[in-house]
């Protein structure tokens, strides 16, 4: 198990892992979402090609109502 | 209930040219917030009566490990209208700057043409919701080079917002009272200044109203003065029936826009007789004074 940080709170995963595998765990559709790693923002396309290790800072975000 | 549009005659838009932000072209001058409302059936109906085509959005962490609740994207009509994402909330450029880059990335996922705009704002003070001018100039400045269409949340400074515009906004969005406060345009000698110093030799420069209206009568005062746009939220999502208020909203802006085009006749200190002096049955002459 690794500890990763997911919008400012501690999460142990399995192990180190693609962004794509990670929103699994996320019932929204991912067209919904934006995922900051480490500060970057991490582009749908690449999900699969990136991957989250120990530490990391991931941030995981949608679209609310505002003003 | 819902006022559609397009079922209400007096609906007539104003004839003139559409209003150009950056790359965008509006239809109707009223941009609407989406937060604040009891309800997202309340929320999507007060936008369809707003006539808006353009709505902000703000970007929040997803709840990931308490879901259940309902995404405001299954709400909105996103073949309909431009989403306009913001940064509300942001107290540093930092922070701003990346809200605005993941709003883009989730709009450019879903394929909405808003993906390249978005509403800066950076605030300052908690309590009055002022703007950052600092932050605020930083954030314009690096947003632009980044590629954004910066639509600049401000005070009514005018100092600060030919900042803005120096630093590269798209329009500048001074506030008529803080957000959220229902006050109206606390300083409209202000925004007289700074639509005169953003349009001169810039007439087209968009300045839109932006935060604290009440009512409609502070939306047609906005257009009076010659904005080119109002932004507002809460003056609908919290009126008592927040889908009438949104029709208000609507008529006010087309009144307020139709009466600037029109051009108001200057103020007098005296009465000027709209009928004919010619032929008043009176043994009186019309002229004289009541002391005479």
């Amino acid at each position: 198990m690794i500890t990763i940080t997911v919008n400012g709170k501690a999460v142990e995963i399995e192990g180190e892992m693609s962004v794509e595998r990670l929103l699994d765990t996320v019932e929204v559709p991912p067209n919904y979402l934006a995922v900051e790693l480490n500060s970057d923002v991490v582009p749908r396309e690449d999900y699969s090609a990136v991957t989250v290790h120990a530490g990391d800072e991931v941030e995981v975000v949608t679209l609310v109502g505002g003003g | 209930m819902s006022i559609a549009s397009d079922q209400d005659p007096t609906a007539t838009d104003v004839d003139q040219p559409a209003l150009r932000v950056g790359h965008h072209t509006l239809g109707s001058r009223l941009i609407v917030g989406t937060g604040r409302y009891d309800t997202m059936e309340q929320m999507r109906d007060s936008l369809q009566a707003s006539g808006a085509d353009c709505v902000t959005v703000a970007v929040r962490r997803e709840k990931l490990y308490e879901r259940g609740g309902q995404n405001i994207l299954d709400f909105i009509d996103l073949d309909r209208y431009t989403l306009l994402p913001n940064t509300a909330g942001c107290y540093t450029a930092a922070d701003a700057i990346r809200a605005a880059k993941l709003g883009r990335e989730i709009l450019r996922t879903l394929g909405n043409p808003g993906s390249d705009w978005v509403k800066l704002e950076v605030l300052g003070d908690s309590k009055t919701l002022l703007p950052d001018p600092a932050e605020t100039v930083t954030a314009c400045r690096e947003l632009t080079a980044e590629g954004f269409q910066v639509l600049c949340y401000t005070s009514d400074c005018p100092v600060t917002a030919q900042r803005l515009k120096q630093a590269g906004a798209a329009s500048v969005m001074p506030a008529g009272s803080p957000i959220g406060s229902g006050q109206g345009l606390l300083n409209p000698n202000n925004l007289r200044i700074i639509l005169e110093y953003l349009k001169e030799d810039d007439p087209d420069y968009p300045v839109i109203i932006d935060a604290g209206v009440g009512t409609a009568s502070d939306v047609s005062q906005a257009f009076e003065l010659g904005g080119d746009a109002v932004l507002l939220n809460t003056a609908i999502a919290h009126a008592r029936d927040p889908v009438r208020m949104a029709t208000a909203m609507r008529h006010a802006a087309i009144a307020g826009r139709n009466a600037f085009l029109a051009g108001r006749i200057p103020k007098r200190l005296y009465g000027t007789a709209s009928s004919p002096s010619e032929g008043v049955i009176s043994t009186r002459p019309y002229g004289s004074q009541a002391s005479s």
